[in-house]
């Protein structure tokens, strides 16, 4: 018998981003597309960027997640166009994001407030972080330095 | 017109596989940790570029090179590199300024290439365009803080500018392979965006408080088409390569 398209949504809602476990990959909004071809499951991706080294990851633990719920037939899609944007995180992943430490993406280019004291008196400390995804910045109140989810 | 779209995507996927294999040799030795990440998460980037630029070529050339066989199993002379790319980094500045002068080209370029009749071409221009013009707001940055700095650091973005200003004119030495794509609208004559290029640079230059050097790019040929390459190619590629070379077929 084969899933709703919404049961394998909710499932790949708990598969975890891997190198930011706070979100999952449909928080990220990474996942394009579900459907089914015939019988063969198929899930198009789109890259955060495009040498990210964990998305060949990704693409083995949506693998594995649908794998373990039973499906046998599965097709992952590369998809370039639309380019994905900062703007696909949704309001959830943003809100798990700020309470794991990083500041969510904003339109102005930096973040609204420091993730851990709510300080707007901040500073840049690079403009590249410890995965492609973010950058380094400081809050000057609390002295504490914060992952910022770029905004692309 | 396979032939030259196979050859264009060898070009833009070589000046981001030398340059990003460049860019990664300063993984670990940038003089500030913050810089080091930004280099590193740069050639990722580029990398990233890389293979989908020769992933295409691959499939255009039509005789089963995947991106890996292209990047590790081609020599020298195979490269279409601009000659700009493959010089050794030098000093941190002479590194910065190598790299905006090239982000500034990709950045017009791939924006332009996003209006290509070919698809393909248009959707890795789409997703390189906005890596790109991240790359380039930092290493402008860095240009004009390094140019417009102290005593030292603007002595040796002036003698970096003098050295690397001269290759950049390179991107824009073009032949019947940019003629062809051109007319075909699947990527812009290179001339094309010379006048703007040249405007920004110039911008960029004169804020840092440098002076461009009178200039012409004096080798006797490109590295664009691969009739001219310098001697430090075949040093990258014994590095890059080695792996491949001295273990056939091996994999992760």
């Amino acid at each position: 018998m084969r899933p709703s398209i919404d049961q394998i949504w909710d499932w790949l809602g708990e598969v975890p981003d891997p190198e930011i476990p706070a979100i999952s990959l449909v928080d990220l909004g990474i996942i394009r597309d579900v459907g089914f071809d015939g019988d063969t499951c198929v899930v198009t991706v789109t890259p955060t960027y495009s040498g990210c080294p964990a998305t060949s990851v990704i693409n083995m633990e949506i693998e594995a997640a649908l794998r373990e719920q039973g499906l046998e037939k599965i097709e992952l899609k590369r998809q370039l166009s639309p380019a994905w944007t900062t703007d696909w995180v949704s309001d959830a992943g943003r809100e798990k994001l700020e309470k794991y430490g990083i500041a969510p993406p904003q339109p102005a280019g930096g973040p609204e407030k420091c993730p851990i004291c709510a300080s707007t008196n901040l500073e840049l400390l690079s403009q590249f972080g410890s995965t492609p995804c973010k950058a380094q910045w400081r809050c000057k109140d609390c002295l504490e330095p914060f992952d910022y989810f770029k905004c692309i | 017109m396979a032939d030259a779209l196979f050859e264009s995507l060898l070009r833009l996927g070589d000046n981001a596989l030398i340059l990003g294999h460049r860019v990664s040799e300063w993984c670990g030795h940038a003089p500030v940790l913050e810089e080091d990440i930004a280099l590193a998460n740069t050639a990722l980037d580029l990398l990233g570029q890389t293979n989908l630029w020769l992933e295409y070529a691959g499939e255009v050339e039509g005789k089963g090179r995947s991106a890996d066989d292209l990047a590790f199993l081609r020599d020298a002379w195979d490269f279409r590199n601009v000659l700009l790319v493959e010089l050794p980094n030098g000093d941190f500045g002479q590194t910065i300024l190598r790299q905006y002068l090239y982000d500034q080209f990709n950045l017009m370029n791939l924006e332009a290439l996003k209006g290509s009749t070919d698809t393909r071409v248009s959707e890795i221009a789409e997703k390189a365009a906005k890596e790109a013009a991240y790359h380039v707001e930092r290493s402008r940055g860095t240009v004009v803080g390094l140019g417009d700095g102290t005593e030292e650091s603007h002595r040796r973005m002036q003698d970096a500018l003098n050295i690397l200003y001269p290759y950049a004119l390179e991107l824009f030495i073009t032949d019947e392979v940019d003629a062809e794509m051109a007319k075909a609208g699947i990527i812009p004559d290179p001339k094309s965006l010379e006048d703007t290029y040249l405007a920004a640079v110039g911008a960029t230059i004169s804020e840092a408080t440098l002076e461009l050097p009178q200039a012409h790019f004096g080798h006797r040929g490109s590295g664009r088409d691969g009739r001219m390459h310098t001697e430090h190619l075949g040093h990258i590629l014994t590095q890059m390569q080695w792996l491949q070379r001295a273990y056939p077929g091996q994999s992760w």
